[in-house]
């Protein structure tokens, strides 16, 4: 059996260290090492975008990525987007629209959005919807969710 | 699935010889967006996964409109296409680059992962191929050696690589003049979906730009691994561009092409989609250059 791996990392600001077996992926260590149940399993493979975190900068999928590759990265999740008494604008813009319903894919759709007005501030609809194409809902349709995200790169830009 | 080892190498030697000594149970990690899904699924079982994306050898992306680009086998897709100018001058491989997956899949997936996994459908395979790109591999004894791209595949999921080898990067010819490239798929949806049928091309004009000085026709999803359609580039070498030239170049295509039926499309309709496909790739990397 080999070892658990020991990891020093940044997760949404903070310093935390886990250990972990290498073959756990990223999303469960979060979710039963960390207990950061925030982002979701949907498929486990890379299909649904509902485990999204942001990596280094980068929108990844958590299932896609092992625990053990952590050591010294930068992670956000969307733990780390509301402040105690304010949520973020893009929480703000999906409840204003009522861009979810079961909400399993809102995490995901929101780590997002967030990777998206990042990186463009002012993203176009079509944009909106390529750089969404990796996250799937099953109950909302996606047309709340685009205006969702339109709306906050309204307030946030 | 089963337990494995994970080790990030600090070398390339560190990384050969990590993989020398496990074998086939040892296999470089760069995105891990089909490795991680190959182990997790227990499609594939591994002792050891070397992660190799954290060496400068595997993260080299520098373009010279001299000597060409040298891409790091763990590169992922995202930084290729942020940069205009390998952009502007290897359209086809970004064609590729940017429908692979979707944002999250492309802020890991890597090129070089991309052509070790070896699937007949892969995207970046084509363009690679009609570019001339030629990989890079170290051996475990630190010996090199060059094998171009559509030498790489040797059938579905295995590939040249012998025990302790790695491919560590990619040398891509610097594009000509009045040349450019182009790739795309057929697939049942917009987004997010494995080729039916995938075509690249990559054409050199004259300076008149209405005759074919050469070109390059490569094939994903209609054979065990990707194809080069040497023939079929060949025999517009020297014509006039002309909607025969492309009609008889596209059938040359359709006739080396050996495709299965199975859930993504029928026999018959990939070697129908092979000539759609490679009209339209030549003709797309023909508009470029004229646009250019
Ligand atoms: S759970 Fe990760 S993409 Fe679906
Ligand atoms: S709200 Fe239920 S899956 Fe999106």
């Amino acid at each position: 059996m080999p070892r658990k791996v020991h990891v020093q990392t940044t997760i949404n600001g903070e310093t935390v260290e886990y250990l972990c077996e290498p073959r756990q992926s990223l999303l469960e260590v979060l979710r039963d090492v960390l207990h950061l149940t925030g982002a979701k399993e949907g498929c486990n493979n890379g299909n649904c975008g509902a485990c999204s975190v942001i990596l280094d900068g980068r929108l990844v999928n958590s299932c896609l990525v092992l625990g053990a590759e952590l050591e010294g990265k930068s992670l956000e999740t969307i733990e780390g987007l509301a402040d105690p008494d304010q949520l973020d604008p893009i929480q703000d813009a999906f409840l204003e629209n009522a861009a979810l319903q079961c909400g399993i894919c809102t995490p995901g759709f929101i780590m997002a959005a967030k990777a998206l007005l990042d990186n463009n501030p002012n993203p176009t609809e079509y944009e909106i919807r390529y750089w969404l194409a990796g996250n799937l809902c099953r109950c909302t349709g996606y047309d709340k969710i685009v205006r969702a995200v339109q709306d906050a790169a309204q307030t946030t830009s | 699935m089963r337990a494995f080892e994970y080790v990030p190498a600090k070398t390339v030697a560190e990384a050969t010889s990590l993989l020398a000594e496990k074998g086939d149970q040892a296999k470089p990690l760069a995105g891990g967006t089909d490795l991680i899904v190959m182990v997790r699924e227990n499609r594939r079982q591994l002792e050891r996964m070397v992660d190799i994306k954290d060496l400068p050898e595997t993260n080299v992306l520098s373009y010279s409109p001299d000597t060409g680009l040298d891409l790091g086998a763990a590169v992922p897709c995202h930084k290729i296409y942020a940069d205009d100018a390998i952009s502007a001058a290897y359209p086809g491989l970004i064609d590729a680059a940017k429908i692979i997956g979707g944002t999250a899949i492309q802020g890991r997936a890597s090129v070089g992962g991309n052509l070790c996994n070896a699937s007949p459908a892969a995207d970046t395979i084509p363009p690679l191929i009609v570019l001339g790109a030629i990989c890079v591999i170290a051996g475990a004894d630190g010996s090199t050696r060059e094998v171009p791209v559509e030498e790489f595949c040797t059938a579905p999921g295995q590939t040249v690589l012998e025990r302790g080898e790695l491919l560590v990067s990619f040398k891509v010819p610097a594009p000509p003049q009045n040349s450019s490239s182009f790739y795309l798929r057929f697939i049942p949806r917009n987004e997010m979906d494995i080729a039916v049928v995938g075509a690249g091309a990559s054409v050199v004009l004259d300076d008149a730009k209405t005759s074919i000085v050469s070109a390059r026709i490569s094939l994903a999803a209609v054979a065990p691994t990707p194809l080069l359609a040497e023939e079929a580039g060949a025999s517009l070498a020297g014509k006039e561009i002309s909607d025969d030239a492309i009609n008889a170049a596209a059938e040359a295509a359709q006739a080396i092409a050996r495709p299965i039926s199975d859930m993504r499309g029928t026999a018959e309709q990939r070697t129908h989609l092979v000539g759609v496909l490679t009209r339209r790739a030549l003709n797309g990397a023909i508009q470029r250059v004229k646009e250019a």
